[in-house]
Order: C-alpha cells, then sequence, then structure tokens
C-alpha cells in the first residue's frame, strides 16, 4: 500500500525503524486532519510517499503546503506520508473520507504497514462528538487521551505527570447500572478499531482526542495539537499563556477560503 | 438535525462512517448481501481488435463527463480516422451503460477510440458516472490493459463554477475558463494557468 517517492534518497528515506508515527482518524470537525496540517506545515516536512489505496475517496490539487510560486506545484493526493529524520517522526495526513465497507481492510493494512515498518509507536488523534459527553464530562478539560497496554507501560506515568485525563469507559447498555464497561468514541470514525486491534497487535499506540462539534474547527485543531506538543515538544511553546499558543504553529496555505468566496459586490 | 423546511434529516458524519455500521458484526446473510451487490456493481472493460495485453499506447485522452465527451465528439471524432475499439459495461444508482457502441449523446456511456493511422493513440469518452466504489477498478482494469512505459495521458473534464474557490466572487469572473494539473513528470508547456489552492478535482478524473 505504501508507495515512496524516488527522490533519491534511496532506501534510508523509507528506513522507519524507531520512528514516531502520527497520524489522524477522520472523525467529527476533521480536528485530527487540521491538526496534522498544522504540524506538517510548520515542521516544513518533506514528502516521502503516498498510499496507493481503494479504500479512500480519490481526490488530487497542488501543494497544500505551499509557500511560494515555486513549490505550489506538486501534485498531491487523499492519503500521504511525510517525514523529519531529525525529530524520527512521520506523519501520515488522510484527506479524503472511507468508500464504504473500506475502512477495515483500510485499517489491516495500515497496521500491518506499521508492524512491518517497525515504527517504534502511533499517535492517533482524533475527536469525538461533544453532544454525547455525560454530565461529569462537560466539565473540565475537552481533551482526552488512551494508551495501549504496551505504551501505558513506557509512558503511562508521563501522562499522570502532565495530568492528563483518560477516555472514560461508558456503559455498555446505559440505563442498566451492572453492565459491562466499554470503549466508546462516537464521532471518532476508525479510531476505535484502530485503538482495539493495536491493543491486540502489541502495537504501542497513543489516541489523543477532543471533544468538539461541526463548525468552524480551527480553534479545536489548535487545542489539539497544543496537547500533542505538550508529549511530544514537536516546537518550542513560546510560553505557558493560552492566547499565545497559536503563534508557534504556520497555518498552510489551503486553509484558505474554507467557508466560501469572496461576496458579490452586487449583494449590496 | 432540522433543515429549513422543517423536516428532520440526519446529518451525514464527517467521520465517515455510520455508528450503526461501525458496531454491527457482518451475519452471513449481510456478507451475502454485500457480496451480491459488489457483483452487481463490477465494473467490465470489454476490448475488440487489440493485440494481447498489455499493448502498446503511446497517448491517452480521456475525457469525463458529458460536457468533455461532447468537446471530442464535436472537434476530434469521426468514423473516418477513429474506430471503436472497446467499452466500459457498468451499473450504479445514477446510471448504468451497455456494451452497445452505437450510442446517442444522450445515453450515459463509455468507449474507447483507437486513431486508425496510428494505433498508439486511444481517446475514451467516459459520459457515464463512476461511482467511488467503482473508480479504482475502472483505473486498474483501463490501465492493466496498455503498457505505460512512455504513455502519456491527458484528462479532460468539467466542473461547476460555483465549486471554484477564489478570493472575488465567481459572480465577476469571466467563464469557462481553463485549469490545469500535471505530474512532475509532464515537462512539455501546458496551455493554461495551474490550478490553485485550496481547489481540488474528485472523482473518477482524480482517481
Amino acid at each position: 500500500m505504501f508507495v515512496p517517492c524516488d527522490r533519491g534518497g534511496g532506501s534510508a528515506a523509507s528506513d522507519f525503524k524507531g520512528f514516531t508515527l502520527l497520524m489522524p482518524a477522520v472523525s467529527v470537525g476533521n480536528v485530527g486532519q487540521l491538526a496534522i496540517d498544522l504540524v506538517i506545515s510548520t515542521l516544513d516536512m518533506s514528502k516521502v510517499g503516498y498510499f496507493y489505496t481503494d479504500c479512500l475517496v480519490p481526490m488530487v490539487g497542488n501543494n497544500p503546503y505551499a509557500t511560494a510560486e515555486e513549490n505550489s506545484t506538486e501534485l498531491s493526493i487523499n492519503a500521504e506520508v511525510y517525514s523529519l529524520p531529525s525529530k524520527k517522526l512521520v506523519v501520515l495526513q488522510i484527506r479524503s473520507p472511507f468508500i464504504k465497507n473500506k475502512y477495515r481492510p483500510f485499517c489491516e493494512a495500515l497496521l500491518s504497514w506499521v508492524k512491518g515498518s517497525r515504527y517504534a509507536r502511533v499517535v492517533v488523534l482524533s475527536s469525538s462528538h461533544a453532544y454525547q459527553r455525560d454530565d461529569e464530562q462537560l466539565l473540565g478539560t475537552p481533551l482526552r487521551y488512551l494508551l495501549t497496554p504496551d505504551l501505558e507501560k513506557a509512558v503511562g506515568g508521563l501522562m499522570q505527570e502532565l495530568n492528563w485525563k483518560e477516555m472514560e469507559k461508558v456503559a455498555a447498555y446505559p440505563g442498566i447500572s451492572d453492565t459491562d464497561k466499554v470503549l466508546h468514541i462516537p464521532g471518532g470514525g476508525i479510531t476505535k478499531l484502530l485503538f482495539t486491534e493495536s491493543c491486540s497487535k502489541g502495537i504501542q499506540m497513543a489516541v489523543l482526542l477532543k471533544f468538539c462539534s461541526e463548525g468552524d474547527n480551527i480553534p479545536d485543531a489548535f487545542v489539539l495539537v497544543n496537547y500533542l506538543n505538550e508529549w511530544l515538544q514537536l516546537v518550542k511553546s513560546e510560553s505557558n499563556n493560552s492566547t499565545d499558543s497559536s503563534s508557534q504553529w504556520k497555518i498552510p496555505s489551503s486553509w484558505r477560503l474554507l467557508f466560501g468566496n469572496g461576496l458579490p459586490p452586487a449583494l449590496f | 438535525m432540522a433543515t429549513f423546511f422543517g423536516e428532520v434529516v440526519v446529518a451525514p458524519s464527517r467521520a465517515g462512517l455510520d455508528e450503526e455500521e461501525e458496531e454491527r458484526e457482518e451475519t452471513p446473510e449481510d456478507r451475502q448481501i454485500r457480496r451480491e451487490l459488489e457483483k452487481k456493481r463490477e465494473v467490465d472493460v470489454l476490448w475488440s481488435g487489440l493485440a494481447p495485453e498489455p499493448w502498446a499506447c503511446s497517448r491517452f485522452v480521456v475525457a469525463i463527463g458529458r460536457n468533455a465527451a461532447a468537446f471530442l465528439s464535436s472537434f476530434i471524432l469521426d468514423s473516418v480516422c477513429w474506430e471503436v475499439v472497446g467499452v466500459v459495461r457498468l451499473w450504479n444508482e445514477w446510471c448504468r451503460t451497455s456494451s452497445a457502441t452505437n450510442v446517442l449523446p444522450t445515453d450515459s456511456f463509455c468507449l474507447f477510440y483507437r486513431l486508425i493511422s496510428d494505433p498508439t493513440v486511444l481517446l475514451c469518452q467516459c459520459s457515464c458516472y463512476v461511482a467511488e466504489d467503482q473508480q479504482f477498478q475502472w483505473l486498474e482494469k483501463v490501465f492493466g490493459s496498455m503498457q505505460k512505459e512512455g504513455l502519456q495521458v491527458t484528462i479532460l473534464s468539467t466542473c461547476p463554477l460555483a465549486d471554484y474557490k477564489t478570493q472575488e466572487s465567481t459572480l465577476t469572473l469571466a467563464s469557462p475558463f481553463l485549469k490545469a494539473l500535471k505530474t512532475k513528470e509532464f515537462q512539455e508547456q501546458v496551455c493554461c494557468p495551474l490550478l490553485e489552492q485550496p481547489n481540488i478535482v474528485r472523482d473518477l478524473p482524480a482517481a
């Protein structure tokens, strides 16, 4: 499924052993994908390949991270892989939804690629419907994390120090008190499937998610990417003041006109 | 979600998955139905009079959509220089094509033509809609039959002006206008400006 770009780096360019794979789930508000756009754009990551897959709706456009005329003409498609070897970071960006009944084969192929490439760990950025929160979840932080048992051993302590909140399990049958508690991530797309599969396959995976609703999800993306940064320290935190936190991330040029074109002057 | 007209509709989730679809395990009957549907939605590419696959192809022009197909009919195709060498048969919710090669412009069809004087030049007129789950199949079955060394592919398609994203309003734009996307390997001069961000191309042309 993964097709490397031939950039003259040869096999070295696609050696991901020990790297961290960061990826989004296509989820409510597209928050994970927006956050990933911020990471790729800010860190000026280079494309190292793409996924040739029949599982995602096709799309193509010119370089979404273009900063000038010269670098604006590279084609970009629905699932691409970027890398920053200095931080041992690889980022997958997914730009279109799944074709019906294809999300399971995609997850299988993805996790098989993860194992084959010998990534040290996978971090999934996702979101969940804000309206599905219970009374307790309505209070406090809208951010949650999940760790597979293998990763829990490695970084569980760090999460405690950061004072992060683990995603709560919910009753399998709401209203009946004695039932088992299960993981439920409404609006999270393939997040739950990826997480449960990783638990059973022994893959070190973390999920970072935010409760949100559809709308202008740019602020949600900033909150999520700053949450990620508390752990992975991808960019230097300018200050502890949250109002300054958006300045360290670079918005990609493709975010222009997210809410439509200019208005016709004749309207007024 | 309540719409302007007061009816309640279920908004499609951006997550791309329905909750029920995600939670429910597939029963044997579900699997059977799914397989039957997949079979019904299979794309068949029928070639005639061609050399054994993979055959040599130097230029392949694909016109997708009624406007692009009409352009080829009006300006390029004629019965003297071009012959029909293939047809795509498919079905989806929007259209059905058959293996007939004498079609009317108002029909849904997908035909392949070869230039008689240079049989490595191929044209495709695809006026039918190829659904999301069929696009990859179309691609593999069509391109799978041809040699890709030295092949130049040109895709012609149209998009509604209302979908074009630009700083000013689309009402003031002089239309129609041309935009292009090209791969790095395409070294020739492009006859029109390149498609600017944040515009994208979808469906079969994107595939």
